[in-house]
């Protein structure tokens, strides 16, 4: 399957994809604007709380080429952060303490040459580190078997997505063959200390919903796969996040060629919860794209709406007026406030 | 013809029954959201008993309700339809069944 972008989709052009997300396919689709549900809760501007997580979109490269991608990532996807920004990256966390926690994604972050060169100056700087892996990689070529091991010595945290504890749901999102190479991978990881409560080396995963509805809760969920796949694979795990897919990309063409955009962008307003809008990620995270440019989370990234402040770039990072910035909103936001809210940590209310 | 008896916007609706009788409606909601908490049985595993019920009772908002619910909690396709064919099965054997009766009554007036 071709990116969105090599496909020379009308969704590959972010202006598009938000015309469609604001007004629908045919423009006289009108839900609650997210910003008066947001006024309702006195949350409108959404402004920062605490600062403390820098995203880092290490490229868009992927080996996979997943149904629900909002990045619309895949092999053909050649926009890579280059050294020189990720030297950027590096000067500004050692210049801001409060940034505690770096968390890399991607595409498949492991596939930026520069990687490993980048967690290990990270690591140099004490931080915290999440690698978003999707953990096929680890299998993907010979070069990649040792990941387990270099995580292990950096201390990551590795957070990846299994959609489900079934080969059948898993596949058809993220592509054929994928949940067996998951399952040996978590298996690989595992055999290093992920996964099990005295090492410390945290493995959680992440569930996205297969189809056109909403995650169930989180908690029971969580039971559920570290039952099966115990049972069945012998595989450990700390959490399970789950996370709403949000109508960017490729998950955007999917509700859309389907016919369920409308009935789902209802199901999120519905499920509107103003809890869950008081904990929203953008709050205490600044998203940097493969280019240095700032964003207010990974969603906004790929619609390309660059932060509302003079600090728009690495290169002019300054964490006081970002941390005064009014937070770019707009109908997607639904997908983080719907249920028990959505993160890159799962739920938050 | 675009009038009918069932119409799936209306399944958003089935609160407002409470309207006409509110100490009653609001009695069965509060009831019916117990009944479908985790408790002895998991809300995963009502989901897919319900399913199996609706098919049983044929009614086609409980139907459109627990398709949705019963694939959200994770239930794959042929599980869903191996509960399906419990209904049926059930629905089937109830008739069935009543063959004994037929045959008693035959057999009581048979030569």
């Amino acid at each position: 399957m071709k990116s969105l972008k090599a496909q020379h989709s009308i969704l590959a052009d972010a202006n598009e994809q938000i015309e469609i997300i604001e007004h629908g396919e045919t423009g006289d689709f009108a839900l609650i604007p997210f910003q008066q549900k947001l006024e309702q809760s006195n949350l409108y501007p959404l402004k920062p709380a605490f600062v403390e997580i820098l995203q880092v979109n290490v490229g868009k490269m992927c080996n996979q080429t997943c149904r629900h991608c909002h990045v619309d990532a895949g092999p053909d996807r050649k926009e890579i952060m280059t050294r020189e920004t990720m030297q950027q990256c590096i000067d500004v966390l050692r210049v801001n303490e409060q940034l505690k926690t770096v968390d890399l994604t991607g595409g498949a972050p492991e596939l930026n040459p520069n990687f490993q060169w980048f967690v290990e100056e990270i690591s140099k700087l004490n931080r915290h580190i999440i690698v978003r892996c999707n953990l096929t990689i680890i299998l993907a070529n010979k070069k990649y078997h040792d990941l387990p091991q270099f995580y292990k010595k950096h201390n990551l945290e590795v957070v990846s997505s299994l959609p489900f504890y079934s080969q059948d749901r898993t596949d058809k999102q993220r592509g054929n063959g994928v949940f067996q190479d998951s399952i040996k991978a978590l298996q690989m990881l595992n055999e290093v200390g992920y996964g099990a409560e005295e090492t410390g080396l945290a493995l959680n995963l992440v569930y996205n919903p297969a189809g056109a509805f909403l995650p169930p809760s989180q908690q029971s969920l969580e039971q559920e796969y570290k039952q099966a796949l115990k049972q069945k694979f012998g595989i450990e795990f700390n959490n399970l996040y789950v996370i709403t897919n949000l109508p960017i990309s490729r998950y955007l063409d999917y509700l859309l060629t389907s016919g369920n955009y409308e009935r789902y962008m209802e199901k999120l307003v519905n499920a509107y919860n103003p809890v869950a809008a008081a904990n929203v990620m953008c709050r205490n995270t600044v998203s940097v794209g493969w280019d240095g440019y700032l964003y207010d989370c990974d969603f906004n990234q790929m619609l390309e709406l660059k932060v509302n402040s003079n600090s728009k770039h690495l290169s002019d990072f300054n964490i006081n007026v970002l941390s005064k910035r009014d937070i770019i909103i707009g109908q997607h936001c639904y997908g983080c406030t719907a249920g028990s809210g959505s993160s890159c940590g799962g739920a938050v209310a | 013809m675009n009038e009918h008896y069932y119409n799936s916007k209306d399944l958003a609706k089935f609160g407002n029954v409470a309207d006409y009788q509110k100490e009653m409606g609001e009695k069965f909601f509060a009831y019916y959201g117990e009944v479908f908490k985790d408790s002895e049985l998991s809300a995963r595993e009502k989901s897919l008993i319900a399913l199996a019920v609706a098919h049983a009772v044929q009614c086609p908002y409980c139907i459109d309700a627990y398709s949705s619910d019963a694939f959200e909690k994770g239930w794959s396709e042929s599980q869903m339809m191996e509960a399906v064919h419990v209904a049926c099965a059930i629905r089937g054997g109830a008739s069935l069944v009543h063959g004994v009766q037929m045959m008693n009554k035959v057999k009581e007036i048979a030569m």
